[in-house]
């Protein structure tokens, strides 16, 4: 049991609030730096693209989670910040630049999307977001002297400082597991600035926001513009990851998935995130495992329970096609988002803080805690 | 002139289809201010309870109609027992995401019950046209918009005129004042429910013959039918109408004026503009929230 006296605000908005979490995180970022010489090739692939959802869950974050302006567009922000680097890269821009120049455009595009934004609320936010997204995504297909239209936009190997990185190689896991730490402590740096205490501020209630001062238009604009920006940064590891960049990636599907990133992890901190990530990579693998091993697994458990060998391969034969049916994959996600919804509206990280304070507090632990408050009484259209 | 007029002819049909979707959007926010993503996924089980009744079971047009519609007003109460009742009185966000995930489950549900192929419903309305002058007006359009201009009137009359009605709009300026009112929100709530899915349903057979049954009919039009709704204000009935209607005439009329690739922007670029100079839409009402 560990007693944390905070006698100043100084100890409020510490980094690191005890020795703890310098050991906890030293240990996590040790791993993932051996990580990509110890583990087989296809999980540092799939962690590659746990760092770039990760990104873009914590740019979400900070518009949805901390400053509560929903949106469903963020896969044409990812798809800006793609395809500035496949169009720079052309002309033999070096990395550091497009990098730069993708992240700076996407944060212009953001701003540009927040000043519209700003008298829209809930459902017309979502509702003009998703708009936003597939006008992108129509210019992407159209515009075809920049972007080869729906052909798609083949993207070389990441050339730096003379070397080129390959997308398999570690050098490139270590670019996507830097920009996502430098983003994450940027974040958790942001948050503890004005800047991000008036975006708080702003997400708890704007009325009151704007009673202390807060310039909501400001800051509301300045949520925009950062998010893009993070979104686009990434946007840019993703085109060199995959490879190749076609306007039909981009989607609303693309959108949502990066909503259920930050809606299952838990979109009030980074952990969120990482965690959200983690979930939506691994489902693919996961429902492959389901199609291929389970069926026979069943089989063999309704073998030890007495059932014949007709029968075993008849419960195996249903359950492989069942497993294998098409869009098993949209059935789950759906259940998943619901349950999360109705049961863990925190996400996984809520969850996981649930269950540390249980221990800490042991037998102290009163669920109300956690309880979110409903309101009845107010409509959300006066506002 | 005549191709303007046949295109806007064929765009108020369009648009009367999106209009009669945006309808259900705009009866669950009226009541409950809970917006519905997976509005467009109830259209589609919908026509697939239909084709389930007429289609495979052979009964006739009306009954199998009548029996779909029944049997998803019960979906529609029980979609809002598990997945919305447990989460009303949080942010409205919440709600949007959960509905998102109850159409995923749907879709893919669908799609895993009644196959990928598109399937087709034979109705009394899938032959013929009507002829005025040289105006080419196919029946199965035709009966969309009658459709629509009658359940818009309908709900109309019933937000505005009867007892039920005026309780649905109490809960949802103020559920907890409406209880104390004495009005049994939760009930207030699943009839609502009911009402939407069977609307919906109506929808969705009508619009077997035009566009087919298929496991994401309701994602690609729910997602027109959005705007439409958002255009026409989101808690007006006539409003979602009208939104549904501009939409359509926009689309149509961008696809035959506009170089290709505009007709399925346009509506998104005027939705944009819309919300920029009136951020509520068209007819929806302004309000401050006093402090």
């Amino acid at each position: 049991m560990r007693f944390m006296f905070k006698t100043d605000y100084e100890d409020d908005i510490k980094l690191f609030p005890h020795g703890g979490y310098i050991v906890t995180y030293g240990v996590l970022l040790a791993f993932l730096v051996v990580a990509p010489f110890i583990l087989s090739s296809y999980l540092v692939s799939q962690l590659v693209f746990v760092f770039i959802y990760a990104t873009v869950g914590v740019g979400l974050m900070i518009l949805t989670g901390f400053t509560g302006q929903a949106s469903l567009g963020h896969a044409a922000f990812l798809a800006i910040g793609a395809y500035t680097a496949a169009y720079l890269q052309q002309y033999n821009v070096p990395f550091p630049v497009y990098f730069l120049v993708a992240g700076v455009l996407t944060g212009a595009v953001g701003a540009m999307v927040g000043f519209p934004a700003l008298r829209l609320q809930g459902i017309y936010l979502v509702i003009a977001t998703i708009s936003f997204a597939f006008i992108i995504e129509e210019i992407l297909a159209r515009w075809e002297s920049v972007t080869h239209g729906n052909e798609g936009m083949r993207v070389k190997a990441l050339q730096f400082l003379g070397t080129t990185v390959s997308r398999d190689s570690p050098s490139f896991y270590f670019l996507c597991l830097a920009v996502l730490t430098l983003t994450i402590v940027g974040t958790l740096n942001l948050l503890r600035s004005p800047t991000g205490r008036a975006f708080v501020a702003i997400r708890d209630s704007e009325t009151a926001a704007r009673s202390m001062g807060v310039n909501v238009s400001l800051y509301k604009v300045k949520s925009f513009a950062i998010s893009a920006a993070i979104t686009g940064f990434a946007g840019v590891l993703f085109a060199h990851k995959l490879s190749f960049i076609s306007p039909e990636m981009f989607t609303l599907q693309l959108s949502i998935e990066f909503i259920i990133v930050i809606l299952i992890g838990g979109a009030f901190s980074p952990h969120g995130a990482v965690l959200g990530a983690i979930f939506i990579v691994m489902i693919d693998p996961f429902l492959t495992y389901l199609k291929d091993d389970v069926p026979g697994m069943i089989a063999a458990v309704a073998a030890t329970f007495g059932a014949g060998a007709a029968t075993a391969a008849k419960i195996q034969s249903n359950v492989a096609a069942f497993a294998s049916a098409n869009g098993l994959k949209g059935a789950i996600y759906g259940v998943i988002i619901v349950l999360f919804v109705l049961f863990e509206p925190l996400g996984l990280y809520g969850r996981w803080l649930k269950i540390k304070l249980f221990f800490q507090l042991f037998p102290l632990y009163k669920r109300a805690t956690f309880k979110r408050q409903k309101i009845y009484v107010k409509s959300e259209r006066n506002r | 002139m005549l191709d303007f007029v046949q295109q806007l002819v064929s765009g108020i049909a369009l648009g009367c289809v999106y209009g009669l979707i945006a309808l259900g959007f705009v009866l669950v926010y009226k009541a409950t201010e809970v917006v519905n993503f997976a509005q467009g996924d109830l259209m589609m089980l919908g026509g697939f309870f239909a084709f389930t009744f007429i289609g495979v079971l052979g009964l006739n047009y009306w009954i199998g109609f009548a029996g779909a519609v029944v049997a998803m007003a019960l979906f529609g109460m029980l979609a809002e027992r598990v997945v919305v009742r447990p989460i009303l009185g949080y942010p409205q966000f919440s709600i949007i995401m959960a509905t998102i995930g109850l159409g995923y489950f749907l879709r893919s549900i669908a799609g895993i019950i009644w196959g990928t192929d598109d399937l087709k419903i034979e109705t009394p309305f899938s032959q013929g046209v009507l002829r005025i002058g040289s105006l080419v007006l196919a029946y199965d359009k035709l009966s969309v918009i009658a459709a629509t201009i009658i359940l818009c009137a309908m709900l109309y009359l019933f937000f505005n005129r009867t007892t039920l009605g005026t309780a649905m709009r109490a809960s949802s300026e103020n559920m907890l004042a409406a209880y104390y009112m004495g009005i049994p929100v939760k009930r207030v709530v699943s009839i609502v429910w009911a009402i939407s899915a069977a609307v919906a349903t109506a929808a969705g057979v009508l619009l077997a013959p035009i566009t087919f049954i298929h496991s994401t009919v309701g994602l690609v039009l729910g997602l027109k039918a959005f705007p439409a709704a958002v255009l026409g204000g989101f808690g007006s009935i006539p409003g979602a109408v009208v939104g549904g209607v501009l939409i359509g005439v926009i689309e149509s009329m961008a696809g035959f004026y506009l170089p290709q690739g505009w007709k399925d922007v346009a509506p998104y670029v005027v939705l944009l503009m819309v919300l920029l100079l009136k951020p509520e839409g068209l007819f929806g009402h302004h309000a401050r929230k006093k402090v």
